[in-house]
């Protein structure tokens, strides 16, 4: 036996055979016991024999996903997933540890990392295991709202494929014996200095790593810390050192913004404080509530929520971009010299010219912001505009950068390659980063690792990296590890673990005490250390003493005072570079995927099946084109093309995106990963192998030929206009004021009669319905819903916070080519007819619980009813599948699982799940609920206290994520309640109300603001 | 009784006698030998065993394709949403359509005293009740959790729980279930006689068994004969209402809901026509090769496939009636959703379905205007195919286009089905087929005693006063007597 050739097949029999996790551990020693074993080990067989697993699920089915991930599990022998509580004290939100009560979830408040930047969150603990994340009303950057990545973020501490031991060469090896590697070295090097140290990190903000780092520089002066993210604020510092003679970073004040202009921006997703600002912006468009608007314009290249949002969009080549911010100085009036060049046409310039009219009638109100994908001289020059217009101090301040000691990442990675290209970097260390996967190409940085003596990789995922570095320790999540992290503006979130490491993780500050040469190894003796620290050094602490600063900074997930006060600013520019040169030919643009972010989430199941905002696309990235440019290169969607850009050639699928700027397109990054052993391998296509230093965001010279294969994408949208019918309904704000029920006025929508409680919201006071039936009393509470389009920017951050609530499963690729992906509320997106520059609307979808619901009469054994309090609710245990009550909804909101989506999964991949909700099995239908499990948490609380349910008390999971509070959640009997104050709104409107139905969820009106000048 | 009855029927056959139902020559014994012999034969034709043999390899693919389906779920389909009705339901509607002309025939014309359907009520019968089989798995089988299909019936149970009596999905449940259970018995009711003669003329003791206890003890007694024939009649008019409401009711699955393109008040008596169109379509698919491969000219004749051809054209008329109804009531409604359903189907990405749809439902029956091409065998073969074709396309567009495309456009999708959606489908149609295959080898394909009281009649007619007034009854039995010695020697070479 033991010498046999042992097969990969064989292995796999043996190892398919476990139920239990004590399964796995024998069936793995008897394998691994072998000789045969240790000669694949030896050859790295492991690595290939995933590979071939790999390969074989290629095209996966959803389960084959689970499936692998589940091997994945088992060849690195680890089954344990302990719920122990941390051992040290963590401090809960709400209520005290001692009262943990079965079935009772508590919540802590903590951080999760993006960029480096924090977003504070308040983390649902059921009985030690984290199962979701909501946004800390405290923080500053969230206000209560999260964005997808934040919600699916807590899949990624479940995730199966994570690295779970610490491996040396890819075998698995142990902690100490790294240690023993390592200390003789820094010993070694501490002698001379430190000279080969080098560090490299992502973005850290985090004041306990950076006094670790200073502790380091102590110990090696000659040590090199290199930072590097992929999506980066470079430009942004860069922009503000050329305006003001130091990096500053720009903090938007939306709320006192009337007009705003986002040149290539996306601060309503892809920025820093975007959730933060994205209510900011909104909150001055809630037209139902006071019948007044900001206005939004927008130049971009690829489309945006922003861009879709817009009051005016310009869609322009990413290099014309800076012409606009050069015409737009000169037309306000910068204190300097600014050559325009002759970027633009000429309806390009007046449209400049009106909207420069515009912010300076409205100057100090107004607010003028460039992305950081456009160059240092565009930053420069808005930062004029905003101080030509009067904006500093009133809509833009500005503050030292949140990062420690900030530095422009590009080149800190191109000092790095160049200094391993040469031979002169000893040691390696690179933490939460993955710079093979992700760095420029043109700095060779993976050729040039391989001439490090020893390199270590710290990661939460082995990968790219960590395939090519001697050691790699596995990183901890967020919620299993100590840290602390600065948001964007700069507050500080003391970052506390929900659950003892899953794996046998380190943390990063383990790490760097380490080679500080620390004695103190243990994270939370680090970074209480560090606050204690601070606390001592506070000239007038907020709190008594410094446990209580402590307690306190833990309780509200924020340090208070943490943020760093605005400074003054003062121009600086004498003259600026001349412009630009107009460039020919195509222009690429790479952008942070919308779900997967950098491809720090690829291996996210969830964020994977998300759809992304305008293109509804998952389980892949394209190249997008502009529908002209796909006409004239003969390019339709699903068509591989292949892209050259400066000698490199990407073979890629390609989506025809409208609004797209003409003769650009666009790739988005984190796709087409080659790691191992990922159930994310290969899929998308790695539009970091195009991506160069020079050409960070967007660069010309860009060739497209069509190869005649095609690649099936899976778009959950087939259909992208609303085929003349009137499902989003819009209206300017001029037109609003003049005629407050456009909504309504050209609709005949039945109503309830007027003793039918106030039952759907519909807008009353027109005949009711002809109907046999009377209408049910509601007594006590009827739930109602609205979302209002105006507030709704397209995130799909509802999408996936139901999806987690409700333990929604995922379908996999070929489930959503099939059109059966289950999220239970989906953002519909409508273009308006015009194909090239279209309007762009979105209409989330749940659930319209219906008063009279189509669903119920049809369902043959009434697994489908309404509930006292106006529910449709779905039985579950009742339901046979005969799925006629889907076919009837006019709405298709019901899912139906198809498989069995819920039964095969591993151990670890349900811990995730919400216990208050039923997981469904194969054959059943289900839907939206209201979240009925959290107003029965909220009936449960205010009977023991013998009250009605207050208003606000119940808030649905979608309502609950949503950044821009567009969705509200009420009782419709209750007049004092926010809903049924916004149904009164002359802009509420039911859909499809015409058909009798009665939707319980209505809508309010899309309100546009745009500018009469440019309307023409 | 009998007497009273055998005259005022052969008044009719003589009133409206041009053509013959029987052909010239033909005695008594004569049918009872050819009919019986097909089944007692010994030895099995090679086609028969070829045909059962195909037939039968597409039963074991639809076992192949439904144990796929228990084991996997509904996904395997091409189900999805929007589109969550597919082949099941498409295929069941269709199988319960066929069915349709067989009880049209047996009870229907049987009550109306035609004839003319002696010679092919049987197998249109059995025609019904295998089709009905066939229609009967589906619902079973596109449920989520086929093992729970019992709660759509009301039993007694400790959920204190009764089927929710608003879905027409339960009124199918009884309609489909009461079809069923009186198209068997009317069937077996029918056959009891024929079982006594296949008992007395089988020669080895296991068919003579096997018969003989099918027989129930049928002897031939006026007195059975006098009940038999009270009970045949009122289960004909049991089952005559069912033709109406089964297909009413299938209808209104469709027609119930508020899905544009379904919700139809014209839907059940336009469903009903499209069953007998369909269903007279299928008895001509399988009266013209049986005819031709028993050799049973004389018993089903030209005036049969004549008859026939002119039920199919009526009905397909109803039918055109019927699409042409739709588009009127889209256009003159002002429903923008019903429009664009009909604009859809017309010119939307299963345009091809509609079209394939019209022409052979509504233009290809045409032809049948032609007496010419009712008397064409080969023609009338293939109309029938094509309306077969038709009719399934019709559910197809009826489920597919209407769902589809409906009201949000964010949510449309499409349907395509999957290698399991066609072998389930190709699978009953091999499990009908098989079922026929053993129908005809093991039971008489054709009413040996109504063929008997039919050839007496047009007997008596022709030498009226040489016989008086004999009975139907007699003359059978006396038939009976005469056939047994020629039994072996004209069995083999007619």
């Amino acid at each position: 036996m033991a010498n046999q050739e042992l097969s990969i097949s064989e292995i796999r029999r043996r190892l398919a055979q476990p139920q239990s996790s004590k399964h796995f551990w024998r069936s793995l020693d008897e394998v691994a016991n072998t000789e045969a074993f240790q000669k694949l080990l030896a050859a790295e067989l492991p690595r290939q024999m995933a590979a071939s697993l790999a390969e074989s699920a290629r095209g996966t089915t959803r389960r084959d996903f689970l499936k692998l991930m589940g091997a994945a599990l088992a060849m690195a022998g680890l089954t344990g997933c302990s719920t122990e509580r941390p051992r040290e004290t963590i401090v809960p939100y709400t209520v005290a540890p001692e009262m943990v009560v079965p079935g009772k979830p508590l919540f802590y408040a903590t951080a999760i990392n993006l960029g480096g930047y924090a977003i504070g969150v308040l983390a649902e603990n059921h009985l030690g295991r984290p199962t979701k994340l909501e946004g800390n009303p405290t923080h500053p950057a969230s206000l209560g709202g999260t964005n997808a990545l934040v919600q699916g973020a807590i899949l990624n501490l479940y995730d199966p494929d994570r690295a779970q031991v610490v491996t040396r060469t890819g075998q698995i090896n142990t902690w100490s014996n790294f240690l023993d590697e390592l200390n003789p070295r820094l010993e070694q090097m501490a002698a001379n200095g430190g000279a080969g140290l080098h560090i490299l990190t992502g973005n850290v903000t985090s004041p306990t790593t950076g006094s670790q780092i200073a502790a380091i520089r102590e110990r090696f002066p000659q040590s090199v810390w290199h930072r590097y993210e992929p999506v980066n604020q470079d430009n942004v510092l860069l922009g503000a050192e050329m305006a003001f003679g130091q990096p500053l970073q720009p903090i938007y004040h939306f709320d006192r913004a009337q007009r705003v202009l986002s040149l290539d921006a996306d601060f309503l997703l892809a920025q820093p404080g975007s959730i933060r600002y994205a209510l900011d912006f909104i909150n001055l468009r809630r037209v139902w509530d006071a019948p007044e608007m900001n206005r939004l314009y927008v130049v971009e290249s690829t489309p945006t929520i922003t861009g879709a949002k817009a009051d005016h969009r310009l869609a322009m080549r990413p290099s014309r971009i800076e012409h606009v911010a050069r015409a737009l100085a000169n037309a306000v009036g910068v204190p300097f010299l600014v050559e325009t060049g002759e970027g633009l046409t000429e309806a390009q310039a007046r449209w400049v010219e009106v909207v420069a009219r515009d912010l300076m009638e409205n100057g100090g109100s107004s607010l003028v912001l460039a992305g950081e994908t456009q160059p240092p001289v565009v930053h420069a020059l808005v930062h004029a505009i905003n101080q030509a217009l009067g904006n500093v101090g009133a809509t833009v301040s500005y503050i030292p950068p949140v990062a420690v000691e900030p530095v422009v990442q590009v080149e800190s990675l191109r000092e790095l390659a160049a200094a391993m290209a040469s031979g002169t970097v000893d040691t390696l260390v690179i933490v939460n980063c993955n710079p093979v996967l992700s760095a420029p190409v043109d700095l060779g940085f993976a050729e040039a690792l391989e001439q490090v003596p020893l390199r270590v990789h710290m990661n939460l995922h082995f990968d790219e990296t960590s395939a090519r570095c001697h050691w790699h320790v596995p990183a901890l999540h967020e919620l299993e590890s100590w840290s602390d992290a600065r948001a964007y503006d700069g507050s500080v979130t003391i970052i506390q673990p929900l659950i003892a490491p899953l794996f046998e993780g380190r943390s990063v500050h383990e790490l760097l005490a380490v080679l500080s040469g620390s004695t103190t190894r243990d994270p939370y003796e680090i970074v209480r250390g560090y606050w204690q620290g601070y606390y001592a050094g506070l000239e007038s602490p907020p709190q008594a003493d410094a446990e209580l600063f402590w307690r306190s900074a833990l309780h509200d997930g924020v340090v208070q005072g943490s943020a760093p006060a605005p400074v003054e600013v003062s121009l600086q520019i004498a003259e600026l570079p001349a412009p630009s040169a107009p460039v020919e030919g195509i222009e690429l643009n790479f952008r942070p995927d919308p779900s997967i972010w950098d491809g720090q989430f690829a291996n996210n199941m969830w964020l994977q099946e998300l759809p992304k905002p305008l293109t509804l696309l998952t389980w892949d990235n394209a190249l997008l084109i502009s529908p002209a440019t796909a006409e004239r290169l003969g390019v339709a969607s699903h068509d591989v093309v292949e892209v050259s850009f400066q000698q490199r050639t990407l073979r890629v699928a390609a989506w025809i995106m409208p609004g797209h700027a003409d003769d650009v397109v666009t790739l988005h990054l984190g796709y087409g990963r080659t790691w191992d052993e990922k159930a994310s391998q290969g899929v998308g296509f790695d539009a970091y192998s195009l991506r160069t230093s020079e050409a960070f965001w967007s660069g010309a010279g860009v060739e497209i030929r069509a190869t005649g294969e095609t690649h099936e994408l899976a778009s959950v949208q087939n259909h992208d206009t609303m085929a003349g019918r009137d499902l989003v309904r819009v209206g300017t704000l001029e037109h609003f004021l003049e005629e407050p029920n456009f909504a309504q006025a050209t609709h005949h929508v039945p109503a309830e009669t007027s003793e039918g409680a106030a039952g759907t919201g519909v807008h009353a006071g027109e005949a009711p319905p002809p109907s046999f039936f009377p209408e049910f009393p509601y007594d006590g509470n009827a739930w109602g819903m609205q979302i209002d389009l105006t507030a709704c920017i397209g995130c799909n951050a509802c999408t996936i916070a139901c999806q987690i609530e409700n333990n929604i499963p995922v379908v996999g690729k070929e489930g959503v080519l099939n059109g059966r992906e289950m999220h239970w509320i989906k953002v519909d997106r409508y273009y308006s007819e015009q194909l090239d520059q279209p309007e762009t609307y979105f209409q989330p979808r749940p659930c319209m619980h219906c008063e009279k619901a189509p669903c119920e009469p049809v369902c043959p054994v009434a697994a489908t009813v309404h509930d006292s309090e106006g529910l449709n609710q779905m039985v579950y245990n009742r339901c046979v599948g005969t799925r006629y009550c889907s076919n009837n909804c006019p709405y298709k909101v019901r899912r139906f699982n198809y498989f069995d989506y819920t039964g095969e999964e591993i151990p670890l991949m349900v811990m995730w799940r919400n216990p208050d909700v039923t997981v469904r099995t194969r054959g059943v239908m289900e839907k939206c609920t209201y979240c009925v499990q959290r107003i029965n948490q909220a009936r449960i609380e205010a009977e023991k206290q013998s009250r009605p349910i207050a208003d606000g008390e119940v808030l649905t999971a979608c309502q609950q994520a949503c950044p821009t509070r567009a969705i509200v959640f009420g009782d419709l009997n209750n007049a004092e309640s926010l809903l049924a104050r916004q149904k009164a709104s002359p802009l509420n409107y039911g859909l499809l109300a015409e058909l009798g139905t009665q939707p319980r969820t209505t809508y309010l009106a899309a309100v546009r603001n745009p500018n009469p000048e440019l309307e023409a | 009784m009998s007497t009273q009855e055998s005259s005022s029927r052969s008044t009719l056959v003589s009133a409206s006698a041009s053509p013959p139902v029987v052909g010239r020559g033909q005695t008594i014994g004569s049918v009872t030998d050819k009919i019986s012999s097909i089944v007692l034969a010994r030895g099995t034709p090679l086609w028969w065993l070829a045909g059962l043999a195909i037939t039968f390899s597409l039963v074991m693919l639809f076992l192949y394709a439904v144990t796929w389906l228990f084991i996997k779920g509904i996904g395997v389909w091409g189900v999805n949403v929007p589109v969550g009705w597919g082949f099941a339901i498409i295929n069941f509607v269709w199988w319960v359509g066929i069915g349709h002309a067989g009880t049209l025939i047996s009870a229907v014309l049987l009550l109306l005293r035609q004839e003319w359907r002696t010679s092919i009520n049987r197998f249109a019968e059995a025609m019904t009740l295998f089709a009905v089989a066939c229609a009967a798995v589906y619902p079973i089988l596109h449920l989520g959790r086929p093992w729970l299909f019992y709660w759509l019936m009301p039993y007694p149970n400790t959920f204190g729980l009764w089927p929710q009596w608003r879905s027409p999905l339960v009124w199918d449940v009884f309609a489909i279930a009461t079809y069923a259970t009186i198209s068997l018995i009317f069937w077996y009711v029918g056959l009891v006689p024929d079982l006594a003669t296949l008992r007395d003329q089988a020669k080895g003791k296991i068919p003579q068994y096997i018969f003989g206890i099918l027989a129930m003890g049928w002897r031939n007694a006026a007195s059975h004969w006098q009940r038999y024939q009270t009970a045949y009649f009122l289960l004909a008019a049991l089952a005559t209402p069912l033709v109406i409401s089964v297909h009413s009711i299938v209808g209104m699955d469709f027609a119930a809901s508020i899905i544009p393109g379904w919700h139809s008040t014209i839907f059940p008596p336009y469903f009903v026509a499209g069953a007998v169109f369909s269903g007279f379509a299928m008895v001509i698919t399988i009266a013209i090769p049986l005819r031709a491969a028993f050799g049973l000219q004389d018993m089903i004749t030209m005036t049969h496939f004549n008859n026939m051809a002119k039920v199919i054209l009526a009905t397909g008329l109803i039918v055109a009636y019927g699409y042409i109804t739709e588009f009127f009531m889209a256009w003159y409604s002002g429903n923008t959703y019903e429009q664009f359903v009909m604009t859809n189907r017309a010119f939307g990405p299963y345009a091809p379905a509609f079209w394939a749809m019209l022409t052979a439902n509504v233009l290809v029956p045409q032809l049948l205007w032609s007496r010419r091409v009712r008397r064409n065998l080969a023609l009338l073969f293939i109309i029938s195919l094509i309306i077969n074709v038709g009719m399934w396309f019709e559910r197809y567009v009826i489920v597919v286009t209407s769902l589809h495309r409906d009201y949000i456009p964010a949510a449309w999708g499409y349907y395509d089905p999957t290698f399991f959606d066609w072998s389930t489908y190709i699978g009953t149609i091999g499990l009908f087929f098989a079922l026929m295959f053993l129908f005809i080898r093991v039971l008489p394909m054709i009413s040996i005693f109504e063929m008997r009281e039919l050839v007496a009649e047009t007997e008596r007619e022709h030498e009226e006063a040489a016989h008086g007034a004999h009975g139907t009854v007699a003359g059978a039995r006396a038939g009976e007597g005469s056939a047994i010695p020629t039994y072996t020697g004209t069995g083999g070479e007619e």
